[in-house]
């Protein structure tokens, strides 16, 4: 063991080279994939029925005004063409006109976005240590009556669609009790806190569908390096359980966990359609789905656009954050 | 869990057959089944509400769709669970609310298990430039929460059941793939395989005839858990107004069409009840799901 490590050591000034080859090589495919994605975007919102001119201005308005307006906005353009322009503009943070709206996409995504934000922000920082924690305890009684109701809740609750959840929360925390505002549009300039609060109810609602989920891949994670041999060796050194869980189990199980957060993400960013419609709270979830069901097909494609680039940004940091952390991919890469 | 591993012991074989080796594994994994509580809980839960979608409205203690002069009355002698803001009985709307979903999740299930099954086998068995293709495509598409492409993908189709089901299929197929893929990758190595090849079969007989049968464990124990997914999708899809459409008792458009009465502060009897049921139907697939796959991942 000590030879193989000195090896690893003396090999250590290759390691960024390493993390910077493997990191390269996973751009590199979410860019492929990102181009994939904006043609596949672009092709879904051309199936999109009807004509473009004629849905926004109405069944009443003259062929001549339908053929100016596509001819306006460009819709009469061979499919490449308008590929091209709507991709080389959206590169340039130009992401054109809402068709219904008549202003530029961004002042319309950009604001969502940050309502989007906002909401995965607060249940972010209520998931992930509860989970943590929840997944931790569930390993360290592992098979007992306490594991058995964590794992059991969690699961259960995972499955359970997320407005069905906000439903018994409204009914419990909203109606019944009445702690805590049934909407989750916070009045206009309200401060900090209150807009906390107003997102409070969705948040739960959302910790309760990923806790299961993130804290499975925890609880498997922790059980792995508990029955590691370094963690036996850990104990047998004579160091304290408290010890041993915080430096050898936390520090080695944490690693699944930051790669199935990054997998949540997009949905918490893009994916809470629903979550929005139930709390009337404009996200880019609520967005796209109006394009969508308005046919303004600049605004949705776009929004479509920026979730599939929130996740594959997130992910990509995830696998930066676990290349930095793994000793693994640190050493073991090289080999 | 302990005992199970016995369980073959017990199993005597029928007078006058000689069973074959599959025959006696399967009625062991049926034997195991039985006895896990996990399973039997499930499937009574499923059980319930697969009853309530095939009898439907003719044993509800109302008409699920008659308007009547007493609205949003609470829980009582009357109405156990109340009525909705159009006098409608909510406790037989509930009951009577499992048909359509017990319709579209299965068959988009079933749509979804069969076209990814198709693409993993074929991935999986050919890897090279046609693997590596589709993978990337389903990457791509993968990036995108799913209802969002399921969305997109209904209003370009237009909403009904029948494209509820074709859409989910369709969300569904990427994902089944790669679990099935996945399978293939460790099979296609096997002797049998070589065999197979040795003999100068063509591919879509190795494909289905031979790597299939080997691989039906994990794809049955996905079929469950996509099971409750769709009933999850439907039910959220529903609620967007993409599913099945007023006045039919669905329990995720009595959710939408109720909800925005707990801006009163009360009324919670509408939604809360439809809720719970979805709950419990969506707990029941998921607990059969974790059932089989400890059979069968012995």
């Amino acid at each position: 063991m000590s030879g193989r490590r000195a090896s690893a050591a003396a090999r250590r000034p290759g390691w960024r080279t390493v993390i910077a080859r493997f990191l390269l090589n996973r751009l590199a495919l979410s860019i492929i994939t990102l181009l994939l994605l904006s043609v596949i975007v672009f092709a879904a919102s051309q199936l999109l029925p009807g004509d473009v001119g004629r849905n926004v201005l109405g069944p009443f308005a003259s062929p001549e005004d339908v053929a100016k307006f596509n001819h306006e906005h460009g819709v009469d353009r061979p499919v490449w063409t308008q590929y091209w322009d709507w991709i080389s503009h959206f590169v340039r943070g130009d992401l054109g006109t809402s068709l219904q709206h008549n202003v530029p996409v961004g002042e319309l995504l950009g604001p969502s976005l940050v309502n989007s934000l906002k909401l995965a922000a607060v249940a972010f920082v209520l998931v992930v240590p509860l989970s943590l924690l929840g997944g931790t305890v569930a390993a360290l009684r592992r098979n007992r009556v306490t594991d058995r109701v964590i794992t059991v809740t969690g699961l259960s609750l995972t499955a359970i669609p997320e407005f069905v959840t906000a439903i018994v929360l409204i009914v419990v925390f909203g109606v019944v009790l009445g702690w805590l505002p049934v909407s989750a549009a916070a009045p206009e300039g309200a401060g900090v806190f209150t807009q906390v609060e107003y997102l409070l109810l969705p948040s739960f609602a959302l910790v309760a569908v990923l806790f299961g989920y993130i804290a499975r891949i925890t609880r498997a994670g922790v059980i792995e390096a508990i029955d590691a041999d370094y963690t036996r060796t850990a104990y047998l050194k004579g160091l304290t359980p408290g010890r041993v869980v915080r430096r050898h189990v936390l520090r080695n199980s944490l690693l699944p966990t930051i790669a199935v957060v990054a997998t949540q993400v997009g949905y918490l960013i893009g994916g809470l359609l629903v979550i929005e419609k139930l709390f009337n709270y404009n996200g880019i979830g609520q967005r796209i789905y109006i394009a969508a069901q308005a046919k303004d097909f600049t605004l949705l494609q776009s929004g479509v656009l920026i979730v599939g680039i929130v996740y594959l940004v997130a992910t990509f940091v995830a696998d930066l954050l676990f290349s930095l952390l793994n000793p693994r991919i640190r050493y073991g890469a090289a080999e | 869990m302990s005992g199970m591993t016995d369980a073959a012991a017990g199993i005597e074989p029928a007078i006058g057959l000689v069973p074959t080796e599959a025959k006696i594994a399967r009625r062991e994994m049926l034997g195991q089944l039985v006895r896990s509580k996990t399973f039997i809980a499930g499937a009574v839960l499923v059980g319930w509400w697969v009853f309530w979608a095939i009898v439907g409205a003719r044993l509800t203690p109302d008409d699920p769709l008659e308007i009547t002069d007493a609205i949003l009355i609470g829980p009582g002698a009357g109405h156990w669970f109340g009525t909705d803001s159009l006098g409608r009985d909510v406790l037989s709307r509930v009951l009577a609310g499992a048909s359509d979903t017990m319709k579209v999740a299965p068959l988009a299930t079933l749509l979804g298990i069969v076209g990814g099954t198709t693409l993993g086998l074929i991935t999986g068995y050919f890897k090279g430039w046609v693997d590596e293709a589709i993978s990337r495509v389903i990457d791509a598409v993968l990036a995108l929460p799913l209802i969002v492409i399921a969305v997109t993908a209904l209003v370009a189709l237009g909403s009904s059941n029948v494209t509820l089901i074709i859409v989910i299929g369709a969300v569904f197929t990427p994902i089944v793939a790669r679990t099935v893929r996945a399978a293939v990758l460790g099979e296609r190595e096997l002797d049998y395989v070589s065999a197979a090849k040795l003999r100068g079969e063509r591919a879509p007989y190795i494909m289905f005839a031979e790597i299939l049968p080997n691989i039906i464990g994990p794809i049955v124990v996905e079929a469950t858990v996509r099971l409750g997914y769709a009933i999850f999708a439907v039910a959220g899809l529903t609620f967007l107004g993409f599913g099945v459409q007023p006045p039919a008792p669905d329990w995720s458009l009595q959710i939408a069409d109720n909800y925005t009465l707990l801006n009163a502060g009360t009324y919670e009897w509408t939604v809360l009840f439809p809720a719970i049921a979805i709950a419990t139907l969506i707990v029941g697939v998921n607990l059969i799901a974790d059932g089989l796959q400890q059979v069968l991942d012995r």
